[in-house]
């Protein structure tokens, strides 16, 4: 049966569900607990609470999966030239392939001179590169990509269908998922092949990254995942490999809706990509010392980040807040200055390599995530390294 | 002009607190706000409505409590309230979400323009835009900045993309997800809380929308949740010490690597 399920062997009658539920649906009744199924919003929050894992919420599966093959994954582009998260995935996605003993396609579409970025994709662990070469391409625009994938993958039935967490990606990964009636699941920063059943296990953070959930796609396909960029590694590429390039055309007959009035491009000055960030929190105290975090920031090359409040008091613009109404960055070093650590920062860090925390609170929660840590003022620690460097 | 606003009731960021023993998020369930970036949604749909006429109407999907967040986005400026309350949507992923939400919209009837926040805080997904937009069968553009011109027949605006902006036209009906600085949402007027308390709220159950309800709730969602855990933390932070001068020192040689 479907719905909210307790493993009666396991529950040890601790009580901890049912206070935890906000629908008053879980009693004890001789110390175990029991669910009321009328009064249940199958919100989870019981299942999170059992300290045994004695709750669950289980579906009947239905479906027919036995058609689909392969792995296959979209490599955006930008300008002709495919993302870096392009060739983070074909590793990934070579690794897959190669546990389920099956194939690894990329999906390669812009621009006229595209099928030049194919060769670099099969170096990277693709065996065959589809490629969709028109200039109604050449522009990431969501109805024309998806016109094209959507022959595309509806032809080729793949079980795994992956692309990358950027904003493109994750606005047109949701179109195609509600147009196939599939499952996708956004922002992963983990994927597996489960051993036992073959499915793709992806896991992501949930609520401000302090807690992971994995989930699965059992009965629909293809199993849609989008990937968050620099997490996975970047191949190293093999210019010996050898793979297939076939080209895919266009669906001539397509005219989208949304027009393109004018792109302007931007270049730098996102921190979505920055190898080093210096962030600041409220713990820098003022606008002006600010200022000297970046004056670091540019002496060190680095991006500067920051924490929301100091956007709302107007010491730094939007497009340096890091965090969860913020940016999501994935740098070598994050060196965050007087950021306590509330967790809607933490969830835009989570991607960091190394964080390196000062905080005069030696209680801050930012050293929970800090791979190394300064109790002290983050001011002082800030002069003493801008007369460094 | 005619405008649906789609909420989501999300924890109270103010309220979210950590278990210093598990570092898992203590969640009662009962403090609750409209998702921060939906604000933004509202305000811009009011803001049309104040140049144009017209009617907003904010929707949601929730358990019945969410009409308390409706009845605010109402002393904010909405004229009706819509709330899809069902024991048969529980446990929707995005999917089966936006199909609900599209039920939502069918029973509004005439409108010109859908507007939902960039994603929601607690999920982080930003996928019930585009989705819904799909489920029915309209255009949608995601991460609008700016709106620089509306009327009945078509939206231009800019969208932050990935690598700048794209200033883009969209004949109506069309769904747009907005970001956080596209306004700054009002606070509440008295006349608009007066009004709230008896503004017009209407709640329908999976029946009186005539849900499929293989595709609403947990039934209809293709995604299932495994397992959920705490990450590991890689061991307690190695502490940098000696002078100011030697921790600086220190962290350059980090930062250099």
């Amino acid at each position: 049966m479907s719905g909210l399920v307790i493993d009666k062997q396991k529950c040890i009658g601790c009580g901890l569900c049912a206070g935890a539920c906000p629908a008053s649906a879980l009693t004890m009744v001789d110390d175990v607990a029991q669910v009321d199924q009328a009064a249940c919003v199958l919100c989870g929050i019981c299942v999170d609470s059992c300290p045994e894992g004695a709750i669950a919420i289980v579906k009947e599966s239905q479906g027919n999966t036995a058609d689909y093959h392969g792995v296959w994954l979209f490599a955006e582009q930008n300008q002709g030239r495919a993302l870096p998260v392009a060739f983070e995935l074909t590793a990934k996605g070579r690794q897959l392939a190669d546990e389920l003993s099956t194939s690894l396609t990329v999906l390669l579409a812009g621009g006229p001179g595209i099928a030049g970025e194919a060769q670099a994709l099969i170096a990277a662990g693709a065996d065959r590169v589809l490629v969709g070469e028109d200039p109604k391409l050449a522009v990431n625009l969501e109805e024309n990509y998806a016109a094209w994938l959507d022959q595309v993958v509806t032809e080729g039935k793949p079980e795994i269908l992956l692309f990358g967490a950027t904003g493109f990606g994750r606005s047109l990964a949701p179109k195609l998922a509600a147009r196939w009636q599939t499952g996708l699941t956004a922002d992963c920063t983990v994927l597996e092949i489960d051993k036992q059943s073959g499915l793709l296990y992806q896991t992501r953070p949930a609520f401000g990254g302090n807690l992971m959930a994995t989930i699965y796609t059992p009965s629909h396909r293809p199993q849609m995942a989008t990937v968050r960029p620099g997490v996975m590694p970047y191949p190293v590429l093999d210019e010996t490999r050898r793979g297939e390039i076939l080209a895919c055309p266009f669906p001539q007959d397509f005219s989208p809706l949304v027009r393109l009035l004018q792109e302007r491009q931007i270049q730098a000055e996102t921190i979505a990509d920055a190898e080093l960030i210096i962030a600041v929190g409220r713990g820098i105290g003022n606008a002006k010392n600010v200022a000297l975090a970046r004056q670091l920031a540019e002496k060190l090359g680095a991006a500067l980040g920051c924490t929301r409040p100091l956007v709302d008091t107007g010491w730094c613009e939007y497009k340096h807040q890091v965090g969860q109404t913020g940016c999501a960055v994935a740098p070598r070093i994050y060196l965050a200055l007087g950021i306590s650590g509330a967790i809607q920062h933490l969830a835009g860090i989570a991607g960091a390599q190394t964080i390196i925390a000062v905080n005069s609170d030696p209680e801050a929660p930012i050293f929970a995530q800090a791979q190394y840590k300064i109790v002290g003022d983050c001011l002082d620690v800030l002069k003493a390294l801008l007369a460094q460097v | 002009m005619n405008i649906i606003v789609c909420v989501k009731q999300v924890p109270s960021t103010n309220e979210v607190r950590l278990d210093p023993e598990t570092h898992t998020i203590i969640r009662d369930g009962r403090q609750s706000v409209i998702n921060p970036f939906d604000t933004y949604g509202l305000e811009e749909a009011v803001q049309i409505k104040e140049r144009l006429g017209g009617r907003v109407t904010v929707l949601s999907m929730g358990i019945p409590a969410t009409e308390r967040l409706l009845r605010d986005a109402m002393s904010r400026g909405a004229d009706q309230g819509v709330l899809l309350t069902d024991k048969a949507f529980a446990g929707a992923d995005t999917l089966a979400t936006s199909y609900a939400l599209s039920l939502g919209v069918k029973q509004i009837g005439e409108y010109d323009l859908i507007i939902c926040g960039k994603m929601a805080v607690d999920g982080d997904t930003a996928q019930i835009g585009p989705e819904l937009a799909e489920t029915l069968g309209l255009p949608h553009i995601a991460d609008v900045k700016k709106i620089l011109s509306v009327d009945e027949t078509s939206l231009t605006c800019i969208k932050l993309t990935d690598n700048g902006e794209q200033e883009l036209q969209v004949p109506l009906p069309a769904l747009i997800t907005v970001l956080k600085d596209i306004n700054m949402p009002r606070l509440p007027s008295i006349t608009g809380v007066e009004f709230s308390l008896t503004a017009p709220f209407h709640s329908f159950s999976a029946d009186q929308l005539a849900a499929d309800t293989s595709r609403t709730g947990l039934n209809g969602s293709p995604t299932q949740v495994v397992r959920t855990f705490t990450p590991e933390r890689g061991g307690e932070a190695q502490e940098i010490t000696g002078s100011l001068d030697e921790q600086a020192a220190e962290i350059l040689n980090l930062i250099k690597g």
